[in-house]
């Protein structure tokens, strides 16, 4: 039971930030970065497992790679910018926050190009 | 591994309490700009903590979401 493991750690974590807040913002801020780098860290075993299995079940229905490849480009694109972000926002910096939202957005449409001119290219076959 | 995640936690809340009691001291025996330097100090040796994990943290995205 991992989980228990991270309930208890996110607990502890947050006693902790909340101590050092009133006297050290910053080492709040950086305590409650680790915290989130280290949940993830631990977690990493469990997202290739899954995205193994995406790519065998991809292989099966003998869709390309490629396609594949782009969307893990796209999600790990969108986890990083919401991670950023959401440290951004925590510490007050709400500006800050919606540019590297709109950064990660950006970059997400540019993965997302050729897909979006492959879809279209198949619907206007379709079209006489 | 796990024995470091752990750790990390407590190693930055320990240098948070500790760099408070020694701010506390230094500001009743009247030497402001130590307590300053101190306060520095101990964010640049947190910095240093979370820029290895952070660094941790974006090669396994990387590597995982063959990003690049």
């Amino acid at each position: 039971m991992e989980i228990l493991q991270i309930v208890a750690f996110a607990l502890i974590a947050t006693i902790l930030v909340v101590l050092l807040k009133e006297h050290r913002p910053v080492l709040a801020m950086q305590l409650s970065i680790v915290v989130g780098v280290v949940i993830f860290l631990r977690l990493i075993r469990y997202l290739s497992l899954v995205l193994e299995f995406l790519t065998g079940m991809t292989m099966q229905a003998n869709i390309s790679l490629v396609y594949l490849n782009i969307l893990l480009k796209i999600v790990g694109i969108a986890y990083i910018a919401e991670f950023g972000a959401q440290i951004c926002r925590d510490a007050g910096e709400g500006a800050t926050a919606g540019k590297v939202e709109f950064a990660g957005k950006l970059f997400i449409l540019v993965m997302a190009l050729p897909l979006i001119s492959a879809v279209l290219e198949t619907i206007l076959k379709f079209i006489p | 591994m796990s024995g470091f995640n752990v750790d990390v936690i407590f190693r930055i809340a320990g240098i948070g309490i500790f760099i408070s009691v020694l701010n506390i001291v230094l500001k009743q025996a009247g030497k402001e700009e130590q307590a300053q330097m101190l306060t520095l100090g101990g964010v640049v040796i947190v910095l240093l903590i979370v820029i290895q994990l952070i660094n941790e943290l974006f090669s396994s995205i990387k590597t995982i979401f063959n990003l690049f």
